[in-house]
């Protein structure tokens, strides 16, 4: 690792050119910071400098000090050594009052508004609380957020914030950033929860902030975001800072070679190669209907292919993968696995056919982080891991739990210890051994990779196509849309409840998805409409 | 054939020291084991500080005092496993005994007496798991209501007197009044319940979902698991438990009384909270429960024999469930 630092020639020549231009235009420089957190060293001496009017991107695995650095700028930690200075004077930053005050602004990734309040008053929050007029002025206070959104969306500022959807949530949180008078705006992967058309706003709100020489630290897994969106990038990892660079000197490979240490030959596993086309249909489903959510569904899902949904966020795939698993909805249609009419009332049922639903939001609903990694695997069907009495044979639980974690190369401690000592790629192989264990025909993944740094999942896809090799049916939900084409042999687009296309092989790529996706007007695709057949 | 021997004991061997050394561990690092220390420490110290405390009576007096609220705290404990909690244990106690109090004056045989009140707490538990998981309530608030409405009832059968039961049959006292040996009867009943539980609790498929559902629901549901019914379930063997509870209470005084329990409830979730059960829920065990129970019955009974003044020892006993709860608090932010 420290060799390849040594020796990787663009880390030297990028060092040495921002040394050069640096001293007039930056902001904000880092020197040597150091953080321990006891024994676990969480950044070593680290230096980094951001450009006046930069969008600066960083990069890394999870749990390479992206965050540590980023909490440190603003004040939320103390770094354990080093500096820090703000336009050429030295600062310490002890607290994120104290960080809104020298002009630093966070976004962070997971959303952290009040509910309950409108959104303007959780826009204004830092400032109402800093103000000292007894009385809150609503209409200002509406008007002044009406003014923040011409330019994001169209949000009511009156409305409360729970009603709102999660990527409008999103845009709550950026506008309250907006609103403070910045010079350095720190975004944590702000599209993660976004539909394209709303990043796209984002990005060009990003572009008119750093033309008025506003600094961006915009962290991304998305390479793509990087080189379309961004000046420079920086890479991390364990903890150290591996490369500075303008993002025209360098290749997406190098990026991931330098997150990771090592060379990944290849980001994607390869496709389904034609002679594995089988054409046994594992999973028919027909006019599945949910009133409100999706209507007339009709697809299937063939032995040794991996099937992805796309759409937009709120187009109705979750809804689709949890109405055919009987986890949620009121659902109309018929469902023919291995070509046997089956009947789904409840998630209970759908285990005991053998399709299993992973959940998207691995935190709330995919895994109990309090519990052991045993005891999460063993949790979809305990009575397998039970004597004929109902009671738990501890050692065949933790058994379970080795076998299939060995199998997905699951880096863990002790089976006893809590899934929440595991890292994001971590969770979700415990999430996914789970969901393993009752040995599925038929897995349902809504977004398994989000929160996952590249290294693992570029594991899980490995896994993922095992399995269909092995004849599971994979189903993945994924608003990444790199990850379906890169991932999946078909995928199906959903746009509004309805399913609005298939694409594959040659027609698989990212216009075809978001035009089919986005346009009005319905017109369902060849294929579709052909499984009208109710007897 | 004999190398195969030798190998595979060395690997045995190995096996064992690294699992006895990895039990210890995790022995050591248990709250029980920290709980079992600091009332040892207690134990020492009280024998030296009076001598009446290491005495027979002392210790029966002492285990007789936490016995049979030790039945309600195991089913607190598993209430609070699942997510729950349960305000109204002390009234339902006291309503167990009055309403089967009241049937056995009426001339119903007192098993059978029993036997109805025990059924009337445990609808009195369906009443309130119904409120939670069919209208969506929350369990601090309906059972909060049902404390009140329990213990109204049991105000109105009476009349707001203490009914004295002189004609129990003897062996119907036996229950609360008998021993086998030197050791009385409650404290039988007493440990084969706590252990009957801690067993279940630990290695039975059933109660493993409640730690399911109390941990996590949404990821619970998303196991497959039917987390209503676990949370019904859960509230009413609490309410149960509480029932069967009054009725070795009844037993034990001869007379059921329309105020008793009042206070219980916060007595028993301290217990179960001091022996690690989290009022999110997803974790305890009745073991730690009991624990709990004992230390605070410990405290309680060297503070009389210390001569400390009775209105210190609800002083004393808040501060305890404090430290335990700030303790734990300091523990997983140490660890996050």
């Amino acid at each position: 690792m420290v060799q390849l630092y040594g020796s990787h020639p663009a880390a030297r020549n990028s060092k040495k050119v921002t040394g050069r231009i640096m001293p007039a235009e930056t902001i904000l420089q880092i020197s040597k910071i150091s953080k321990s957190f006891g024994a676990i060293q969480a950044l070593k001496a680290v230096d980094f400098n951001l450009r006046k009017g930069e969008i600066h991107a960083l990069a890394g695995e999870n749990g390479a000090g992206k965050s540590t650095l980023m909490n440190i700028i603003d004040g939320i930690l103390q770094p354990t050594s080093g500096t820090i200075h703000l336009n050429g004077q030295e600062v310490k930053i002890t607290s994120p009052a104290q960080a809104q005050k020298l002009g630093i602004g966070f976004v962070h990734q997971e959303i952290a508004l009040c509910p309950d309040i409108s959104v303007a008053e959780n826009i204004f929050m830092a400032e109402t609380n800093a103000s000292s007029a007894r009385l809150m002025n609503y209409q200002d206070l509406y008007e002044r957020a009406r003014t923040v959104f011409a330019q994001l969306s169209p949000i009511d500022p009156g409305i409360l914030v729970r009603e709102l959807s999660i990527s409008n949530q999103q845009l709550v949180e950026i506008a309250k950033a907006l609103t403070l008078d910045c010079q350095i705006l720190i975004l944590d992967e702000p599209t993660a929860a976004l539909t394209e058309k709303e990043a796209q706003v984002l990005f060009a709100i990003m572009k008119s902030l750093a033309a008025r020489g506003i600094s961006i630290i915009y962290i991304s897994h998305r390479m793509v975001e990087i080189f379309d969106h961004c000046d420079r990038v920086s890479v991390f990892r364990d903890g150290q800072h591996i490369i500075t660079s303008e993002v025209q000197d360098i290749t997406p490979d190098d990026i991931v070679k330098n997150m990771v240490g090592r060379v990944i030959d290849k980001l994607y596993p390869p496709k389904q190669e034609q002679h594995e086309k089988t054409g046994e249909t594992l999973l028919k489903v027909c006019n599945y209907t949910e009133k409100s959510r999706f209507r007339n569904i009709s697809f299937e899902i063939f032995k040794g292919e991996i099937l992805g949904f796309a759409g937009l966020i709120g187009a109705g795939r979750s809804e689709i993968a949890k109405g055919i698993c009987g986890l949620e909805g009121n659902i109309e249609g018929e469902l023919w696995l291995r070509g046997k009419p089956v009947s789904v009332k409840n998630y209970q049922d759908s285990i005991n056919l053998g399709m299993v639903y992973l959940s998207e939001d691995r935190k709330g609903d995919g895994i109990f982080l309090d519990l052991s990694i045993a005891s999460n695997v063993s949790a979809l069907c305990v009575e397998q891991v039970a004597t004929r009495w109902g009671l738990i044979d501890a050692s065949r639980e933790r058994e379970q739990a080795r076998d299939l974690g060995d199998r997905l190369n699951l880096k863990r401690g002790h089976l006893d210890q809590p899934v929440s000592s595991l890292s994001g790629g971590n969770q979700q192989k415990v999430a996914l051994a789970k969901m393993l264990s009752v040995s599925p025909r038929v897995i349902f993944l809504d977004e398994p990779t989000r929160g996952v740094d590249v290294g693992a999942k570029s594991e899980i896809h490995g896994i993922l196509r095992n399995l269909a090799r092995n004849g599971v049916g994979i189903v993945i939900i994924s608003s990444e849309l790199p990850e379906l084409i890169g991932v999946c042999d078909r995928v199906l687009v959903v746009r509004e409840g309805l399913i609005s296309g298939e694409v594959s092989g040659d027609t698989l790529t990212e216009e075809h998805i978001m035009h089919l996706a986005s346009i009005t007007g319905s017109e369902p695709m060849k294929g579709h409409d052909m499984q009208d057949a109710r007897p | 054939m004999s190398n195969a021997g030798i190998s595979v004991n060395e690997d045995g061997n190995k096996i064992a020291k690294t699992g006895i050394l990895a039990a210890v561990m995790r022995i050591a690092s248990m709250r029980e084991t920290g709980l079992i220390a600091i009332i040892l420490i207690l134990f020492i110290a009280m024998s030296f500080a009076s001598p009446y405390f290491l005495t027979w009576v002392n210790m029966r007096a002492m285990v007789m005092a936490f016995a049979v609220e030790g039945i309600v705290v195991v089913g607190m404990t598993i209430l609070l496993i699942s997510g729950g909690i349960d305000l109204s244990v002390g009234s339902v106690v006291s309503f167990a005994m009055v309403l089967a109090g009241w049937l056995f004056l009426s001339g119903t045989d007192p098993w059978v007496a029993s036997a109805m009140a025990i059924a009337a707490c445990a609808c009195i538990g369906m009443a309130m798991g119904f409120c939670v998981t069919k209208i969506g309530l929350h369990h601090f608030i309906v059972s909060l209501a049902f404390m009140v409405i329990a213990r109204g009832a049991c105000l109105l059968i009476t009349q707001g007197r203490p009914i004295g039961l002189y004609t129990l049959p003897p062996e119907f006292k036996f229950i609360g009044q008998g021993s086998i040996g030197p050791i009385p009867f409650v404290i039988v009943i007493f440990v084969v319940v706590v252990i009957a539980f801690d067993f279940m609790l630990r290695r039975s498929t059933v109660f493993r979902k409640v730690f399911y559902t109390g941990s996590n629901e949404k990821a619970a549901a998303y196991s497959g698991i039917r987390t209503k019914k676990v949370i019904f379930l859960s509230t009413v063997l609490c309410s149960t438990l509480s029932g069967f509870a009054g009725i070795i209470y009844m037993a034990r005084f001869g007379s059921a009384q329309p105020t008793f329990g009042i206070g219980m409830e916060l007595n028993v979730i301290a217990a179960a909270v001091i022996g690690g059960a989290s009022l999110k829920g997803g974790s305890g065990t009745i073991l730690g429960a009991i624990l709990g129970a004992v230390l605070l019955s410990v405290v309680s009974s060297s503070l009389a024999l210390l001569d400390v003044s009775v209105y210190w020892q609800d002083i004393i006993r808040g501060s305890i469930l404090l430290a335990a709860v700030s303790f734990d608090h300091y523990l997983n932010k140490n660890k996050a």
